[in-house]
């Protein structure tokens, strides 16, 4: 049976977060309630957590969490990271055995940071040395696999339901003021862990619901500059395109949306004259990157969250409001199990981007 | 006089109980294959000079006639077939080069034939284009390199000219001169209706047309005829033809006995001379020379035209339009070996260049690995036949597809071959005044945007089954091909999957 990256795996999925704009500190165990009541949704191939602000006494340094099928892999990674960066802290990652995830890696977290020699040496901004080291990790050292290698952030996945996922990383020991999850349907059985989502980029994660027809027209055009799409899932180009956009190419969350859910040249063609230009450039210049077929992501980055879904709104996804929380959910039992009484709770249309920050700007 | 080792290709079958000796298809063939014997009373046929254009088959009252493909033969030899034979005879008579028109007619591997599109099951749903928006509209140019704001973080409108098709697909170069005034009409005016482009090919454009210039695209090819500078700044876009899929590397001749009156004219060459393209332009020896002109155009223009480089399907095509995509060039315009001719040497049309499909692929592929496919638009010429081989050229990487034979046909073109004799019986590959008349722009546009709207509903409809609602979804979208019946080495340069895979 080939591997994710061998083989091009559809999916459909669950999804749900929470978000506290005034940064409150929420404990894991609330988004793995949530993800409970869609049990459905998923099938046991997959699932995973992000959390934010879940790493204050190292929020500075980089956390890179890492898979390893062997020590051998572990020794060989850890060499290239010492050559690299500094490395503050290391660990294995806390996990609760449980009958219902077998066959785990080895899972270790790295607080780091570059090495500044060898960063005026790359002549890369820090960002960008990072991605580069982490792309080199997984795709030279056999074995290795980064799957978060954000800052005061990290991810969690694994082969099972999310609720088991969820307790066999401990999730309640950790606290954040934000949440996203992802459980997962694949079409196959993929059985790797790396393959779980959530899809990290330095802070960026995506969770992803849905499966887009615009494939390989948007991998193709990402790959020239300089991504390589190795696990062939939609989610790991839509987090490609969202990084190239936002931190190559300093666009916002929200024209970013405009690009990826780019509305109708009907629905364009009827704005205002400045807006018309202005969504007209963004369509036209970034033609390639438009998404088509059905998705619904969450996308983490620091100190804010974004909902989209795509522009026919193939994928369902409820936002519920209540004081300073938002929680965004495929279905309303997701959230009405954490919070019953909301003040707010509406369907987002398709192509409109939800956007959340916290007051007062990122921790 | 020697014997006519010659034998009709054609037989010109008359059912007399059905002919009423009207005399129709004596008037309408210009070949003068029928005549009235006016002693037997009835109609007679040269076979000989039938080229099976199916005018008078078409034009007959009584369904009287039809033409059959003579079933006289040489002796079989799969080698020695009755073509190369009578090739043979056709050049020991007369000494010359045998001409031909239309596209390469050989049985050579059709890619467009070999793919198969995806649909969407289960996992995501088809579109319906009857009930939801499905968009086909598609800009062209170059991508600007950098985002730019101004001081109230406004983003800065820095993109290069461009055109903008409300579907991609636009009629490709065809001269005044090699066509006839009516069928440059009927495209002018079709593309106008349409929000497309049609093609003056590099024989100018005549003073009648000039008001369809915002749906047109003008041709400055080595000969440079009719080049002057209100041409070019009339036009949408300016194409410079480097070469020509039915005949890389050679030139075109247009005889002296069309350049007649208003071609003439058009082309600003006397009366009675040959128009006479040379092989290479003479300005352009190599890429950087062919840069200078790329900017020569667009200083003549003040940087508002977008450039095209139309160049013939060869080799080393890959290298070549990577090497234009970095000489200030907007689009490459592909031409693969199948594309149509006015008139061509029939050797060079047979066996010089290679399939459209392979060539798009390999540019597509190309580029994308230069990190430079955003600076130019790819467009796909030579044999797009309908509206699958339109969605299958955008999947491998086309921005849009040039269509001049699949026009024609659409004018009433039947394919017979023979447009380098200047008598094209239904007024299209002519400039006899009393065949041009016989095509009605009127009639010849309203068939044109028929059959664009036609393809445009198909393209919608294949695209909706897939599960994309937007033409910019599947451009480079190849995980939606899949070959059949391919070597794994026709599938690596596709860069497409097997059937099946």
């Amino acid at each position: 049976m080939l591997r994710e990256g061998q083989i091009r795996i559809p999916a459909g999925c669950a999804i749900s977060s929470i978000f506290s704009k005034d940064g409150k500190n929420i404990c894991g165990d609330r988004i793995v309630k949530s993800m409970g009541v869609m049990h459905d949704r998923s099938n046991g191939l997959g699932a995973g957590y992000a959390g934010y602000g879940i790493y204050p006494q190292y929020k500075d340094y980089y956390a890179f969490h890492i898979f390893y099928d062997n020590t051998k892999a572990r020794e060989e990674c850890e060499q290239y990271l010492e050559k690299h960066f500094d490395i503050i802290n290391l660990s294995k990652i806390p996990v609760k055995k449980t009958p219902a995830i077998t066959d785990e890696p080895l899972i270790w977290r790295y607080f780091v940071s570059p090495l500044p020699t060898k960063l005026a040496e790359s002549q890369l901004e820090e960002k960008e040395f990072v991605v580069r080291c982490s792309i080199k990790i997984n795709t030279k050292i056999e074995g290795a696999y980064i799957f978060s290698s954000g800052k005061n952030m990290g991810v969690f996945k694994a082969v099972g339901y999310p609720e088991d996922v969820g307790e066999f990383y401990r999730l309640d020991e950790y606290e954040g003021y934000c949440w996203t999850a992802h459980g997962r349907y694949p079409t196959n059985t993929p059985g790797w862990w790396g393959g779980a989502h959530p899809f990290a980029m330095l802070d960026m994660s995506v969770v992803h619901n849905g499966e887009i027809s615009s494939y390989d027209a948007n991998r193709r055009y990402i790959e020239m500059f300089g991504y390589k799409c190795t696990l062939l899932t939609d989610t790991e180009v839509i987090t490609y395109i969202i990084d190239y956009l936002t931190r190559r190419e300093k666009l916002t969350m929200e024209e970013t949306a405009q690009i990826i859910a780019a509305p109708f040249w009907s629905t364009i063609a009827a704005k205002p004259p400045e807006e018309r230009a202005r969504l007209e450039y963004l369509r036209d210049t970034f033609a390639s990157l438009l998404i088509t077929g059905p998705f619904s992501i969450l996308v983490g980055f620091d100190g804010g969250l974004m909902a989209l879904n795509d522009r026919l709104k193939l994928r369902s996804m409820v936002v519920g409001e209540k004081d300073d929380m938002v929680y965004i959910a495929s279905e309303e039992c997701a959230i009405r199990v954490i919070e019953p009484e909301l003040d707010k709770i509406w369907s987002p249309r398709g192509g409109e981007a939800v956007v959340v920050r916290l007051n007062g700007g990122n921790r | 006089m020697g014997i006519n080792y010659i034998y009709p290709e054609f037989e010109v079958i008359r059912d007399t109980a059905r002919c009423i000796a009207c005399r129709v298809c004596e008037r309408q063939c210009a070949n003068e294959v029928h005549r009235f014997d006016a002693e037997l009373g009835m109609m007679t046929a040269d076979d000989s000079k039938c080229v099976d254009c199916h005018r008078c088959v078409s034009l007959c009252p009584t369904r009287a006639l039809h033409i059959e493909k003579s079933r006289h033969t040489f002796r079989e030899n799969a080698n020695w077939t009755s073509d190369k034979i009578t090739e043979i005879y056709r050049q020991a008579g007369t000494g010359g080069v045998l001409l031909s028109s239309m596209g390469n007619p050989q049985n050579i591997p059709v890619y467009w034939d070999k793919m198969l599109i995806n649909a969407s099951q289960v996992t995501n749903p088809p579109i319906d284009p009857l009930r939801e928006p499905m968009e086909t509209k598609t800009t062209l140019g170059a991508k600007p390199k950098k985002i730019e704001r101004d001081n109230a973080g406004r983003i800065i409108d820095n993109r290069s000219p461009r055109l903008t098709l409300s579907t991609p697909i636009m009629f490709s170069a065809m001269s005044y001169g090699s066509i006839s005034y009516n069928a440059h009409e009927s495209l002018a005016r079709a593309a106008r209706e349409l929000g497309i482009y049609y093609n003056t090919g590099e024989g100018g454009l005549h003073r009648d047309f000039y008001e369809y210039g915002p749906n047109t695209i003008v041709q400055v090819a080595s000969g440079r005829f009719g080049v002057h500078k209100e041409y070019l700044e009339t036009a949408a876009a300016i194409e410079i033809k480097m070469g020509q899929g039915a005949k890389p590397g050679i030139g075109g001749h247009l005889p002296g006995t069309k350049i007649v009156g208003d071609v003439s004219a058009t082309r600003m060459i006397p009366e009675g001379s040959d128009a006479i393209s040379p092989a290479p332009h003479h300005d352009i020896y190599s890429i950087e020379d062919l840069r200078q002109l790329v900017f020569s155009l667009k200083e003549a223009t003040n940087y508002k035209k977008p450039i095209i480089v139309k160049i013939a399907a060869v080799h080393n095509i890959a290298a070549i339009a990577s090497g234009i995509a970095r000489s200030g060039a907007d689009m490459i315009a592909i031409d693969g070996f199948r594309g149509g001719t006015g008139a061509a040497p029939t050797r060079i049309r047979d066996n010089v260049g290679i399939p459209i499909e392979l060539a798009l692929a390999s540019v597509d592929t190309r580029l994308r690995e230069e990190g430079i496919r955003g600076d130019v638009s790819l467009l796909a010429a030579g044999s797009i036949r309908c509206a699958s081989d339109v969605v299958k050229a955008i999947a491998l990487g086309a921005d849009a597809c040039y269509i001049g034979t699949g026009a024609l046909i659409a004018l009433g073109c039947h394919v017979c071959r023979t447009c380098h004799t200047g008598k094209c019986n239904w007024g299209i590959a002519t400039q006899r005044e009393d065949l041009v008349k016989r095509l009605n722009p009127d009639i010849g546009s309203q068939r044109l945007v028929n059959l664009i709207k036609a393809w445009d509903h198909e393209i919608k409809e294949i695209m909706g089954g897939m599960g994309i609602n937007s033409i910019e979804a599947l451009r480079g979208n190849r995980l939606m091909l899949r070959g059949i019946g391919l070597t794994e080495k026709e599938l690596e340069i596709l860069g497409i999957m097997h059937a099946g895979e």
